[in-house]
C-alpha cells in the first residue's frame, strides 16, 4: 500500500485529527510549562495514569475519566503540600509521582480481570484512536485551549513576577490553579493517545524548540503549536513508511525540528 | 482612585500599620511596628540587611500578612511596586513595552509617557534579558508609574548603581512624587542619599528604632548606634550632589525642595 492510498484510510485519519488536537493545545500550555519550569509537573500527572486507569475500571467508568479524576487530586495534593511543607517543589513532585506509580502497579495486582496493554500506555497508540477518544481529546483539550486564552494575560503576568502581579492586582492564586488543572486536563485526556513516557515530551519540546525563533509570548505559543504539527505530520509519515511506532516517532521528529532550530541564530 | 496631584491636602493619609509582628522559625523578624504614610510624602525604611524592611514592606503591600496588627490602605487606592529583585525565566521573549504593560490596560500613548518620565524611551522594544541594573530600575518605575499610582512602594529601588545612578533614581523618585502627589514607601540600606529624599525615615532593626525627620534621626542615639559615625562625612559629602546630570536621564532642572537641612 503506497502512502498516498494509507493516508486515506480512516484510521490515518483519527490518528491525524486526534495529533492535531493535541498539538494545537500542549504548544500554548507547554510554553508555561517551560517558563514556569514545570516540566516535572507534567511526568509527575503522567505517573499517575496507572492508578487512573485502575480507578476507572473499579469505578465502571471510561480509563480517561479515571485517569483525569487522579490527575485533578493530585494536582490539588500538589497544590496543599506546597502550601504547608518545607520541601522542594521537585522533591514533592519526586515523592507523589512514585508513590502514584507504586500504588497504580499495586491496584493493577488486584485486578485480575483488567485487560491492560502496558506497551500501549507507556508509549500510547496513535493509530488505534476511535471515534470516542477523539471526542475526549478534541473537547478536553478545546475546553483547555480556550480557557487558557481567558486567563492568558493574567497568567503570564505571573508567570513573568508573581508577586508584583498580586501587588498590581492580578488574582495570582485562581489563575494558577485553573492553569494546573488545565495541565491536569490535557494530560489525561492525551494519555491514551501519547502514553505517559510521551505526553511531557510534546508539551516540552515543541515550546523550547518556538524559544529560539519567536519575539513575543505569544508568538512562540504560536509556533509551538506549529511545531507540534509539523512534528505531527513528520512523525506520522515515518511511522507509515518505516514503521515505526507512531507517537514515539512524532516525538523523535519534534527533537530534531528542536536540533535544527539550534542552527539558526537567534532572534532575540 | 487615580493619583491626581493634590499638594493641597498633604495630610490625607494612604497607609497606616499598627503593631504589625512578623515570626518565622522562631525569629521574630517584625516587632510590633507601627507605620504611617500620608499623601505627597517619602518614607524610608532604613536599617542593615535583614532588618525586616523588605518584610514590612511586603505587609504594607499586603503580599504578606502580618502574624499580628492590622494594615489600613486607604480603599480603593492604586498601588504601584518596584519589587527588590525578579527573576525573568531568560526562555521567555519580552520586550520592556510587554513588560510594562502586563497587568495593565495601557495604551501606547501611557507607554510611551511613563518610559520618558523614567528616562528610558529608547528601551522600549528592547529584550528585558539585555537591560542592565540602572536600566531595569527605570523600567520596573516606569511599569510602576502605568498604573497611576497614589502610594508607590520602592524596594531598594537603587540597588546595584553606583552613586550617579542612585542619585538620578532618588532625584526621579521625588519628581514623580512632586508630579503625581503620590505618597511613596521605600526601603534602603543607602543612606546618604535616601536621608536627603526623605520626609520621614523610620529606622528599623526588627523593631523601630526610631522614627523622624532626616535630620533629627541623625542625631538620635539609636540610628548612630545602629549605623555608627561612618555615614556622617557621607551624608555631609553627598547631599550637595542632587544637581549632577545623568546621561541616561531627562535632567532634573529644578529640584523638589529638600526638606533636609544642609549640614
Amino acid at each position: 500500500m503506497s502512502l498516498i492510498e494509507t493516508l486515506q484510510t480512516p484510521f490515518v485519519w483519527h490518528a491525524l485529527l486526534g495529533g492535531l488536537a493535541i498539538a494545537l493545545v500542549t504548544g500554548p500550555l507547554g510554553v508555561f510549562i517551560v517558563w514556569r519550569r514545570m516540566a516535572y509537573f507534567g511526568d509527575t500527572l503522567a505517573h499517575s495514569g496507572l492508578l487512573g486507569v485502575c480507578l476507572g475500571f473499579l469505578l465502571g467508568l471510561s480509563p480517561t475519566i479515571g485517569v483525569l479524576i487522579v490527575c485533578l487530586a493530585l494536582a490539588s495534593l500538589l497544590a496543599f503540600l506546597q502550601a504547608r511543607e518545607r520541601l522542594a517543589a521537585d522533591t514533592l513532585l519526586g515523592l507523589l509521582a512514585h508513590t502514584a506509580l507504586a500504588l497504580g502497579l499495586v491496584a493493577l495486582t488486584f485486578l485480575e480481570t483488567l485487560r491492560f496493554d502496558l506497551a500501549a500506555f507507556l508509549f500510547g497508540d496513535l493509530l488505534a484512536i476511535d471515534n470516542l477518544d477523539l471526542l475526549w481529546v478534541w473537547g478536553g483539550g478545546g475546553i483547555a485551549l480556550i480557557v487558557l486564552i481567558v486567563i492568558w494575560k493574567p497568567l503570564l503576568a505571573a508567570t513573568v513576577d508573581e508577586a508584583l502581579a498580586r501587588a498590581e492586582g492580578v488574582a495570582t492564586g485562581r489563575t494558577q490553579t485553573i492553569f494546573t488543572l488545565l495541565v491536569a486536563t490535557v494530560i489525561a485526556c492525551a494519555i491514551k493517545i501519547v502514553g505517559v513516557l510521551l505526553i511531557t515530551a510534546l508539551l516540552i519540546i515543541p515550546a523550547a524548540t518556538a524559544q529560539r525563533l519567536a519575539r513575543s509570548p505569544e508568538q512562540m505559543a504560536v509556533f509551538a503549536s506549529i511545531i507540534g504539527i509539523v512534528a505531527l505530520f513528520g512523525g506520522m509519515a515515518a511511522s507509515l513508511t518505516l514503521d515505526t511506532p507512531a507517537a514515539a516517532s512524532v516525538v523523535t521528529c519534534a527533537t530534531v525540528l528542536f536540533a535544527l532550530s539550534r542552527i539558526i541564530p537567534s532572534r532575540h | 482612585m487615580p493619583a491626581s496631584p493634590s499638594p493641597e491636602t498633604p495630610s490625607e493619609t494612604l497607609l497606616r500599620g499598627s503593631a504589625l509582628t512578623f515570626r518565622r522559625q522562631g525569629l521574630t523578624i517584625l516587632d510590633a511596628v507601627d507605620l504611617t504614610l500620608q499623601r505627597g510624602e517619602i518614607v524610608t525604611l532604613i536599617g542593615p540587611n535583614g532588618a525586616g524592611k523588605s518584610t514590612l514592606l511586603k505587609i504594607a503591600l499586603g503580599l504578606l500578612a502580618p502574624d499580628s496588627g492590622e494594615v489600613w490602605r486607604a480603599s480603593g487606592i492604586r498601588i504601584g511596586y518596584v519589587p527588590q529583585k525578579l527573576n525573568i525565566n531568560p526562555a521567555m521573549p519580552l520586550t520592556v513595552r510587554r513588560f510594562i504593560t502586563l497587568s495593565a490596560a495601557a495604551s501606547i500613548g501611557d507607554v510611551e509617557n511613563v518610559l520618558a518620565a523614567t528616562g528610558v524611551s529608547f528601551l522600549i522594544d528592547a529584550s528585558v534579558h539585555t537591560l542592565s541594573g540602572g536600566e531595569w530600575q527605570r523600567v520596573l518605575l516606569a511599569r510602576a508609574l502605568l498604573h497611576k499610582p497614589a502610594l508607590l512602594f520602592l524596594d531598594e529601588p537603587a540597588q546595584g548603581l553606583d552613586i550617579s545612578g542612585q542619585d538620578a533614581i532618588y532625584a526621579l523618585i521625588r519628581r514623580i512624587r512632586d508630579t503625581t502627589g503620590c505618597g511613596v514607601l521605600l526601603a534602603s540600606h543607602d543612606l546618604h542619599l535616601v536621608m536627603a529624599s526623605s520626609n520621614r525615615v523610620l529606622c528599623l532593626n526588627h523593631h523601630v528604632c526610631c522614627t523622624g525627620h532626616p535630620e533629627e534621626i541623625r542625631h538620635d542615639p539609636a540610628y548612630q548606634s545602629l549605623f555608627g559615625g561612618i555615614n556622617l562625612q557621607q551624608l555631609a559629602f553627598y547631599q550637595h550632589h542632587h544637581d549632577h546630570e545623568h546621561p541616561l536621564c531627562d535632567h532634573e532642572r529644578h529640584h523638589a525642595p529638600s526638606r533636609s537641612s544642609q549640614p
